[in-house]
């Protein structure tokens, strides 16, 4: 008699003895994970090609459960780990994951740095507006009109919109997307991983459990639907154009792709010209 | 000793370079700051040439992930740095000893604390050498005194961080970094380069982290086929994170034992005249080698002095010190601090020995006529 055995398509890229996740009900990494799945998949790529790095946090966890090459590093940290691996075996594609405190507050200056350079690297930052690991503290994201465990009286300052910093920082592929649109998301995320030189996605997340708790969206769908709601595709617009706006609207979409040298190339030239001089 | 090297004149930084690179160095990255910067300089000259890569991270916590980086993914790495930006760097080492990731730290001590005096030599570094990261952990740190030792013990600690799958800390100093001697640079064929083992087993079946009776891992590098995952977190055999006692403690002592138990290979140090000294100096780098002239000059006029110069600092060498000073009434440091070396004489030493330090408190080397007149003021 025949055995059958039933496998998720994706199962091959997990490493199924660390389920179940750390993450909690109804938060939205998990459908980001299946997105760049989804597209590791259709691209074909070899899972030996692939490294993901990651800091501290909530996405941060991301590289524990899939069945890549993994680093996970230290809080703020990821960017300049990936590109020390990157520069050093660019047959690899590194993928940084990581929150929003992660990328945009303690690893603020790899990632205009990075930016700068148009290092090889994919970097996707799940932003969901909260230090979720830690319990709830504010983010350089976090919108004015909404609180945390230590913004009680709503944050003291204005949050960043990370799309506008890292183009203003020269990335050459920017965009922003929500767990509202998983298909565009892995799209995105199969141009990012094609892309020569920094990509950045940014993908708006709900973490209902912290920050829709305290702000009014007790259930995961009501939370989902606010971002569904805010999040709105606008298409060929500048990143310096793109909303970051709780009430009315965080823009999405593709924001920058165009193709400049990358910083493996920019060093290849170096070499040519150390290798000329010695001559 | 002359063979099919080269020979240059010098400085200390220099020399650290040309170690670097006979090594098989092929990855920079750091961050300006004296007395260091001349190392950058010319490995941004030097790398690019023989295919390798320089780079000048945005600060001194990028320029140590770079190199962890650069490291996981098969590559001999190195920084360096001084005071300010090696206590920049000491969670980033953190993450090296927990990844069991080689790398190269350089840190050339100037005076302190805080920004201190950039230009100036100090060894008030000694101890965070040592504890500088947080939590359990156990170190390597060579010392060299002279322009061809910084030379031999850069290619040293290359090898060690490959051997035992750590960081390892070569200290400099202001006087070393910017002195000028003859240097023999070996060629490839007079050197002993040792590169990290590579797993030999299937993808299925290996477990980065397990350790066998030397207690030393066998990590692969990125791009390998492995699978394997390098975490900050403490994690079991496979590298996966798991918050249980038994892990925690497996973890610790994987780190730390690995050292530990391999100490008396690491163990590095010189002495002279120690069979009846009845007065043992302790000293390391310059002021080691200023001290043994001291010495020297002191036993051809009778007098029973001796002299100890760790070169390991970290394993410090404990039992060699013990023999060394077991016919000693006085145990005396020499140190361009406030005393450091003091605290490991002391746990190496039998209760109740006289230890005690010489504080040379100028950034100046001192002569051996100073180091002596000091002493006499002391005494």
């Amino acid at each position: 008699m025949m055995e059958l055995k039933l496998q998720h398509p994706l199962e091959k890229y997990i490493r199924s003895e660390k389920m179940p996740t750390t993450w909690c009900p109804g938060c939205g990494i998990g459908t980001i994970v299946q997105s760049f799945l989804k597209a590791v998949d259709e691209l074909g790529l070899d899972p030996k090609d692939l490294v993901m790095v990651s800091g501290i946090g909530c996405t941060g966890r991301v590289p524990h459960y899939l069945r890549f090459d993994g680093a996970h590093v230290l809080h703020g940290r990821a960017i300049p780990v990936a590109l020390g691996i990157k520069l050093a075996n660019p047959k690899l594609k590194v993928v940084v994951w990581g929150g929003d405190g992660d990328i945009a507050s303690i690893g603020g200056n790899h990632l205009i740095h990075a930016a700068r350079r148009n290092a090889d690297l994919t970097v996707i930052m799940v932003n969901n507006f909260i230090y979720g690991l830690t319990g709830g503290q504010v983010a350089p994201t976090t919108p004015k009109e909404t609180v945390t465990y230590t913004s009680p009286y709503n944050p003291d300052s204005k949050p960043f919109d990370i799309v506008k910093l890292v183009a203003a920082a020269g990335a050459t592929y920017v965009a922003r997307w929500s767990t509202a649109y998983p298909v565009l998301l892995k799209e995105s995320i199969k141009k990012a991983l094609n892309h020569k030189g920094f990509s950045f996605i940014e993908v708006i997340s709900q973490c209902p459990e912290i920050f829709g708790r305290i702000n009014g969206f007790r259930e995961p769908y009501d939370l989902y639907l606010k971002i569904k709601k805010i999040g709105q595709i606008r298409r060929g617009i500048s990143p310096f154009d793109a909303k970051y706006d709780w009430n009315e609207e965080i823009s999405l979409g593709e924001f920058v792709n165009r193709e400049e040298p990358t910083y493996l190339e920019q060093l290849e030239e170096i070499k040519k010209k150390a290798m000329g001089e010695k001559v | 000793m002359m063979g099919i090297g080269k020979v240059l004149y010098v400085t200390g930084n220099e020399a650290v370079v040309e170690g670097a690179i006979a090594a098989g160095c092929r990855f920079y990255a750091g961050y300006p700051i004296t007395p260091s910067s001349e190392i950058a300089e010319e490995m941004s000259k030097r790398l690019p040439a023989i295919g390798g890569i320089y780079v000048q991270g945005e600060d001194e916590l990028a320029s140590i992930n770079m190199i962890i980086g650069a490291s996981m993914a098969g590559a001999k790495a190195m920084t360096a740095t001084s005071g300010p930006g090696y206590s920049l760097m000491q969670e980033g080492l953190g993450l090296a000893i927990a990844t069991e990731t080689p790398i190269v730290i350089v840190n050339v001590m100037r005076a302190g604390p805080s920004t201190g005096i950039a230009s100036k030599a100090w060894q008030g570094d000694i101890m965070q050498a040592r504890f500088g990261s947080h939590s359990d952990y156990e170190i390597i740190s060579l010392y060299p005194s002279s322009v061809q030792e910084a030379f031999d013990l850069t290619v040293e600690a290359f090898n060690l961080s490959e051997t035992y799958m750590t960081p390892v800390i070569l200290l400099s100093d202001g006087v070393l970094a910017r002195m000028r001697e003859r240097l023999y640079v070996k060629d490839q064929n007079e050197l002993n380069i040792v590169n990290r083992k590579k797993p030999t087993e299937s993808p299925e079946s290996y477990m980065p982290y397990k350790r066998g009776e030397d207690y030393i891992p066998i990590i692969a590098n990125f791009g390998e086929g492995y699978f394997v995952l390098k975490d900050s977190l403490t994690h079991d055999e496979r590298g996966y994170y798991y918050e249980r006692p038994d892990v925690q403690a497996k973890f610790v002592l994987g780190l730390t034992e690995k050292i530990r138990r391999n100490a008396n290979k690491i163990y590095r140090w010189e002495e002279a005249y120690t069979d009846d000294a009845e007065v043992l100096f302790v000293a390391s780098g310059v002021i080691g080698r200023i001290a043994s002239v001291m010495v020297r000059e002191a036993r051809a006029e009778g007098k029973k002095w001796g002299i100890f110069r760790p070169i390991s600092i970290w394993p410090f060498p404990e039992d060699p010190l013990r023999r060394a000073a077991r016919n000693a009434s006085k145990v005396i440091t020499i140190e361009m601090s406030v005393g450091k070396l003091i605290y490991p004489v002391k746990w190496s030493l039998r209760d109740g020995q006289d230890v005690s330090v010489l504080p040379w408190l100028s950034y100046e080397p001192p002569s051996p006529d100073d180091l002596l007149n000091l002493l006499e003021v002391k005494a």
